[in-house]
């Protein structure tokens, strides 16, 4: 598949690039002891490193080449990804093993374990309700995380002054965050593109210094602790098991977000929202109320993501501001773009991706960002479309419909 | 023809972007059932006559009033927001074709019923029967029209991949969806080879005989002589002309803003 030319070439560009970085690179005066150091390992590294690269852009370079030579072969022929979730046959057996795999989790691994993962499905949450603002309806939010923070600071809050429970406050958190929503959402209709981004990411700063600086409201920077973990019918329960119960807590709102999020995409109103991401102005002359539509956009994007912050609040018993800095939005939207704008599937797997691996690669914690970074790049450069781009899974719906149709001829 | 109600009025209409009069004091009705055309030179102000028709701009001074022939109603819309102008019953197509690119051919239709259906939050969560059935409808209706168009072997293609021809077909059928008493075409030939004009030309006879209403800019003659039933003529945002295309054919004014001036007159 790959030609020996091209081998030959890189080699030749990786004894280049030792030959150039050999002073600096390999020699080390050392002027106190006066002796010459040689490093001849670094000038293995750099010659390795280098012919790894260039074979890496080679190979996309030839790959970019093809596609452009046979555009409409590789149209036809799908990412493997994408076929199995188009084939319900390969699909529901897939689902099912996950859901199994999402029940069985707490009796198969640690609480530690546990634990974490319920930090990544929280992230799966956030994920797909900002997908909807994002991937479907097509408006950059970077201040997402307000919205977390009102759901956390709703249920802090409401329960440190007036001593309501988990239950109560779940929905209420979910519809101040929506309503929040709703009052950003009227100003910012008119902005598109980088003009909303960066009103959001002022709304964001805004909520979170309002929080750190508003003492007497929020308790300032030092947080709210001491939040009650959510109850189930008054039982008693370990620590351990709290934690278990969090977690089918929030694998059961995975499941539901789930389920209202690819409803909300095949149907009239989702429809609406991916024709504003395309064209807005035929959009409003096609019937298409902007206003409205826009801001049951962010509502429902902000709902979910009050939900998740009262989980959050409940799940860690302490919120303070620093809980909700930009980065937060940051990781939620590289989710979203990771995943694959749009796609459900692509978001969780983004989620998953972005959530576990940094708990996993401890070690490397110190280049996180940077390896962040890097994979973001890679991505754009590989494949812009996210892991797995938006599957049009309503073509089976209508082509049922349109037999339908058909018959009555 | 002239006894059948007035579905459009328009009178005294200017728009202004700054100094320039884009459209300076124009009149224009159009009858129920009629084809008109409305022609000019390049920058006439054509296109910025029909954004100030679908709210798209809103016009300086002037007014425009739309009657439903089905209903009798007549409503104001200057100053109307577009998606309430197209749920009174006026839909138009764009110059540069406006579809949306990556929704397949069917979904671009059924945007168009949108503004005729009512399913929301609640309709899309639960799927009721309601539901069901609407959506149903909408898909049934929306096939229908794209088989009107000839298009209906495309549905599941993404708008994009369609030829430019079928693009702006599909572009008359998403506005179609909307059940109009009015259509709007700007330049629906544009870019057309003669085939395809004709079948243009065509598909804009049936659309109006089954009782829709046309008003169409153009600059392929031909197309505009054979097709109207009236024609008003603009030039430097001012209507300069009107009547059968005969009468148009044979006005000095018209030939002069095609032609330019006679030296020697």
């Amino acid at each position: 598949m790959f030609p020996v030319k091209e081998l030959k070439r890189s080699a030749l560009i990786a004894l280049w690039f030792a030959f150039l970085t050999f002073p600096i690179m390999v020699i080390k005066v050392d002027p106190i002891e006066r002796v010459v150091q040689y490093r001849w390992d670094n000038m293995f590294f750099i010659a390795f490193g280098s012919f790894v690269i260039s074979i890496l852009a080679k190979v996309y370079v030839i790959r970019k080449e093809r596609r452009a030579v046979s555009k409409k072969e590789t149209a036809a022929t799908e990412p493997f990804a994408q076929r199995i979730i188009r084939e319900p046959r390969f699909l529901y057996p897939l689902v099912l093993g996950c859901f199994i795999f999402g029940i069985s989790f707490p009796f198969l691994f640690s609480t530690y374990q546990t634990n974490i993962m319920t930090t990544a499905l929280m992230y799966v949450v956030l994920g797909l309700g900002l997908n909807i603002v994002v991937g479907v309806a097509g408006l950059l939010d970077l201040g997402y995380v307000a919205f977390y923070a009102v759901g956390a600071y709703s249920y802090a809050l409401l329960n440190l002054n007036f001593d309501l429970g988990f239950w109560v406050v779940l929905p209420i958190g979910g519809l101040m965050a929506a309503f929040l929503g709703v009052i950003l959402g009227f100003p910012v209709l008119r902005l598109r593109g980088d003009y909303l981004a960066i009103v959001t990411l002022g709304f964001g700063e805004i909520i979170r210094l309002v929080l750190e600086n508003w003492n007497a409201f929020s308790q300032g920077p030092s947080g709210i602790a001491n939040i009650p973990r959510p109850g189930f019918f008054g039982m008693d329960m370990t620590f351990a098991g709290g934690i278990t119960y969090i977690y089918y807590l929030v694998l059961l709102l995975v499941v539901l977000t789930i389920f209202v999020v690819n409803r909300l995409q095949n149907s009239r109103l989702g429809r609406a929202w991916l024709a504003l991401r395309e064209d807005e102005i035929a959009c409003q002359a096609m019937g298409i109320d902007k206003t409205k539509t826009k801001l049951v956009a962010f509502s429902l994007g902000a709902f979910w993501a009050g939900f998740v912050g009262v989980i959050f609040a409940a799940k860690t018993t302490f919120v303070n501001p620093a809980s909700f800095t930009f980065l937060e939005s940051a990781i939620i939207l590289s989710i979203v773009v990771l995943g694959g704008m749009g796609s459900i599937v692509g978001v969780i797997i983004g989620a998953l991706i972005l959530i576990l691996l940094p708990e996993y690669l401890r070690a490397l914690s110190e280049y996180r960002m940077l390896a962040f970074g890097a994979i973001l790049v890679v991505m754009m450069v590989f494949k812009p479309d996210g892991i797995i781009s938006n599957v049009r899974r309503s073509y089976h719906i209508r082509k049922q419909g349109l037999s339908e149709g058909e018959s009555h001829e | 023809m002239s006894d059948s109600p007035l579905i459009l009025q328009v009178q005294g209409l200017s728009k202004n972007f700054g100094g320039v009069k884009a459209i300076d004091n124009v009149d224009l009705d159009i009858r129920q059932g009629e084809i008109v055309a409305l022609i000019g030179p390049n920058g006439a102000g054509k296109t910025t006559f029909f954004n100030c028709l679908t709210g798209i701009y809103s016009p300086t001074s002037g007014e425009i009033d739309l009657s439903d022939p089905r209903t009798g109603k007549t409503t104001r819309v200057n100053g109307k927001k577009p998606n309430k102008i197209t749920e009174i019953g006026m839909a138009r197509t764009f110059q540069n074709i406006r579809l949306f690119p990556t929704m397949s051919v069917l979904e671009n239709v059924m945007i168009g019923r949108h503004c005729r259906t009512k399913a929301f939050i609640f309709g899309a969560i639960f799927r009721n029967a309601a539901t069901r059935r609407e959506e149903a409808a909408i898909i049934e209706c929306s096939y229908d029209i794209l088989k009107q168009v000839g298009l209906h072997k495309q549905v599941n293609e993404q708008a994009r991949n369609l030829s430019y021809g079928a693009q702006r077909r599909l572009e008359i059928a998403r506005a179609l969806a909307t059940e109009p008493f009015l259509l709007l075409l700007d330049e629906p030939a544009a870019g057309m080879n003669p085939k395809e004009t004709e079948e243009l030309v065509a598909l804009i006879r049936l659309i109006c005989s089954e009782g829709h209403s046309i008003l169409l800019i153009e600059h392929d003659m031909k197309l505009v002589m054979t097709l109207s039933d009236r024609i008003f003529v603009m030039d430097y945002g001012k209507k300069i002309a009107q009547g059968t295309p005969e009468e148009v054919r044979a006005n000095p004014a018209v030939i002069k803003a095609y032609l330019g001036e006679d030296v020697d007159a």
